[in-house]
């Protein structure tokens, strides 16, 4: 990559296919824009979501990971989302040990009729990506 | 090796304009796995489908991917489409290259790149998908319909003639909603009571309605055709049985509060009947404010009750019902005129609302019919009425049309001038919409007619000035700035969903829109269902509407249950955890994580899943330190190949 070229980051979107994938649905629906770098992996719930798949998503050359599910106290499976913030909890602190940015990994709690703030939400993050930059977890490998 | 075909939509220009489909074919049909690859104008079109049965055929597919619409679109279309030639439903995949690509990425270089790698992970997620079955579920034929205005009414209804017992659940007092407050209803001028009221006794007296009043669902658990509903009855302190509405409680009662059917017009007793007509047909206590019920009693009601019918030591009762599908319909309120304080909404005394205006002119209401003044009962000789009071009016109160309010305030002009012939009769609006049947027609009768003063434009400010009001507004028509003087002012109020909505939505696991209403599945094609299956919603807690579109929507939210629970056996998705034997050391975290109770360690020392019970939420897999837990079909194994390829590494 030369110095003058913008770093196009490449992030993975664990999204619940009951309300944050109906947002990015939504937002399709009232063409609302939004940077193409994420690409959205489509889970149940995101009590689902392993540690596994973050882990080999960066190993894989993902800058950034956005996990968006339900809003606390809306998960379908009742509490699937709150058990899958704890795990993204205990591996960020582990990664931050390791030299990873913990911010890399981002929770988003987004219902189905939110449109607009799943735009906002992956405008944000990906302008906070790029501004981190290349995942050290690649650039080490 | 596998044998995978790819086909990839255009949508006409949808996808077309933005995804070099043509391309994102080409290039699939190099992937390895991928034995054909095409594009085609609609995919889930006759033809379309037909091309995926016939390549199913052709080459004994076992696995397919159509890259298109979002898979909450057309997954079922294609899946059938499969089924039919004979590849299992669960072998197809859909990319979502359409709401996730086209239509927000805009650059055609970029979305085709974007669309190759979706329709790639998919492919790599079909290449792991094994043959599933749907899994028969018995389940409960009782439907539960929450609300009882002339939605619930008639959705309760229409569920009951069709043989399945019904739990109609109330929170107010009484059954009737906001139709049993209006005077009469546009465009015929029918008596609201009378059209409503038959349709509330049949409600009543129907052998598989069960009428719970005064009630409130408190939580949903289960799934479709096994839901498992916990209702508080709320005590009335009235035994509804022995009541014969005497009136005697009443008149000792000495507490007055406002009562709520004539929108605070006027006072109730704290032990009150709450309209006439109200079914079930009996005095209830309310407990906020009666004197006796908590601290000390003060016990005139019970003294004077010649039948014995009041209880102070009624307690809440909580029960659980099981059903088979559920009904929305808890309807709307006004949105709160305090909001509006340039108008004196709340504050002024004659500025009314909406359905303030409807119990003003009943006849039965608080002034009998006699237009006067809420302040000083002066009889009222001038009005101005002012549409969109609320609605419409984006940033600073509800963005949306309430629908209703141009057809109701001609009729409220049409009344005003009836019972006062010589009075005036201001109009302030920005547009007329009256898009009912004979609406138009009824409301054109109504500003054709001149009796009534039709203003365009609207009210800036509204000054009380004691004996009379004062509205400043422009007629944008003409241009000219308008002052006027009025006796009463009545704002035609936005509809809000009601009180409570947004909590029983989250009780059911069901979306509110951004308004706060219910949020159906799809706005045009599946206006009543939701997406929790088996909840179905109908009438103004959906947004709002009439009544003909209420009862309509009632009707077919019935229609929707009545299906599920007529149905010989449910199918629930195969789509389930599994357990592998020869990983699993039955140490039981899938156990404890489960949300459903759906996985047990057994005396064999593995785990072990209940199918029936499990909705493949995934929890347990990503709990299991040894992997020995998966979702059929989305195992970790297909969703790290999907995660490599979506972030573009080669095969």
């Amino acid at each position: 990559m030369s110095d003058n070229t913008v770093f196009e980051p490449k992030i993975i979107a664990f999204l619940c296919k009951w309300t944050t994938y109906a947002a990015a649905d939504l937002c399709g629906v009232s063409r609302m824009p939004y940077p193409s770098n994420i690409s959205i992996i489509s889970v149940n719930c995101t009590g689902e979501v392993t540690a596994d798949m973050i882990l080999s998503s960066l190993a894989k050359g993902a800058d950034g990971i956005l996990i968006g599910g339900c809003r606390p106290g809306h998960c379908r499976y009742e509490d699937g989302n709150l058990k899958g913030s704890n795990r993204v909890y205990l591996l960020k602190r582990v990664l931050k040990e390791f030299g990873v940015n913990p911010d890399r990994i981002r929770e988003v709690g987004i219902a189905g009729a939110q449109g607009l703030i799943f735009q906002q939400a992956v405008e944000k993050f990906t302008a906070d990506i790029r501004a981190f930059g290349p995942c050290p977890v690649m650039s080490n490998a | 090796m596998s044998r995978i075909g790819v086909f990839v939509c255009h949508c006409g220009m949808n996808i077309e304009e933005t995804v070099d489909t043509r391309r994102v074919a080409d290039t699939l049909k190099l992937y390895p796995g991928v034995v054909h690859a095409e594009d085609y104008d609609y995919m889930c079109s006759e033809i379309g489908q037909q091309k995926i049965r016939d390549v199913i055929v052709e080459h004994n597919l076992d696995g397919v991917v159509v890259a298109s619409c979002t898979p909450a679109m057309h997954q079922e279309t294609f899946r059938n489409a499969a089924e039919e030639a004979g590849l299992n439903r669960y072998r197809l995949e859909v990319a979502n290259i359409r709401e996730q690509v086209s239509w927000v990425h805009s650059d055609r270089e970029v979305a085709t790149q974007k669309a190759i790698r979706m329709a790639r992970a998919a492919v790599e997620k079909v290449r792991g998908d094994d043959d599933l079955e749907a899994i028969a579920v018995d389940h409960e034929t009782r439907c539960l319909v929450v609300g009882g205005g002339i939605s619930g009414i008639q959705a309760a209804i229409d569920v009951a003639n069709s043989g399945h017992k019904v739990i109609l659940v109330e929170k107010d007092p009484s059954i009737g909603g906001h139709m049993a407050q209006l005077s009469v209803t546009f465009p015929t001028l029918d008596c609201a009571q009378c059209i409503l009221t038959p349709r509330m006794v049949e409600a009543s007296r129907h052998p598989n309605i069960e009428l719970l009043t005064y009630s409130e669902v408190v939580k949903v658990a289960g799934f479709m055709g096994n839901y498992e509903v916990t209702i508080r009855k709320n005590p009335t302190y009235v035994d509804a049985d022995k009541c014969n509405l005497c009136d005697k409680c009443s008149e000792v009662c000495p507490v007055g509060v406002k009562e709520e059917f004539n929108e605070g017009l006027s006072e109730r007793k704290a032990i009150y009947l709450p309209f006439e007509q109200a079914i079930p047909s009996s005095y209830v206590l309310d407990e906020n404010a009666c004197l006796g019920v908590k601290p000390i009693r003060c016990g005139l009601c019970q003294d004077v009750c010649d039948v014995g019918a009041i209880d102070y030591d009624m307690a809440p009762e909580v029960i659980t019902e099981k059903v088979g599908a559920i009904i929305v319909a808890t309807g709307y309120d006004l949105y709160d005129p305090s909001h509006l304080t340039e108008y004196g909404g709340g504050k002024y005394p004659d500025v009314v609302t909406s359905l303030q205006f409807e119990r003003m002119v009943h006849p039965s209401g608080p002034m009998k019919g006699q237009l006067r003044r809420p302040s000083d009962g002066r009889s009222v000789k001038s009005v101005a009425f002012v549409h969109c009071a609320g609605s419409r009016d984006p940033g600073r109160h509800k963005p949306y049309c309430s629908r209703i309010c141009c057809t109701y305030t001609a009729k409220h002009a049409l009344l005003f001038k009836k019972g006062v012939p010589d009075g005036v009769a201001n109009v302030f609006y920005i547009d007329i919409r009256t898009d009912g049947k004979g609406y138009e027609e009824f409301a054109q009768g109504i500003i054709s007619g001149k009796r009534v003063r039709y203003i365009r434009g609207k009210v800036a400010k509204v000054v009380d000035e004691g004996d009379h009001l004062t509205v400043w507004g422009a007629d944008t028509l003409s241009g000219k700035r308008m002052e006027i003087d009025v006796d009463l002012v009545v704002l035609a109020m936005a509809m809000v969903p009601s009180e409570g909505t947004a909590e029983l939505a989250k009780t059911l696991h069901i979306n509110v829109d951004e308004n706060g209403f219910l949020k159906e599945a799809h706005l045009k094609l599946r206006p009543v269902e939701t997406t929790t299956a088996g909840v179905f919603i109908a009438g103004t807690a959906q947004g709002p509407k009439d009544i003909p579109d209420s009862v309509a929507q009632a009707s077919a939210a019935a229609a929707k249950a009545i299906a599920i629970l007529s149905a010989d056996k449910l199918s629930h998705s195969p789509e389930v955890a599994a357990v592998d034997e020869q990983l699993c050391s039955g140490c039981g975290i899938c156990a404890s994580v489960c949300p459903y109770d759906a996985v047990k360690v057994e005396r064999s020392g593995i785990a072990v899943v209940n199918e029936i019970l499990c909705f493949g939420c995934g929890v347990c897999a990503a709990s299991c330190p040894a992997g020995a837990i998966e979702i059929k079909n989305e195992r970790h194994a297909q969703i790290e190949e999907m995660i490599g390829v979506a972030l573009g590494s080669e095969k």
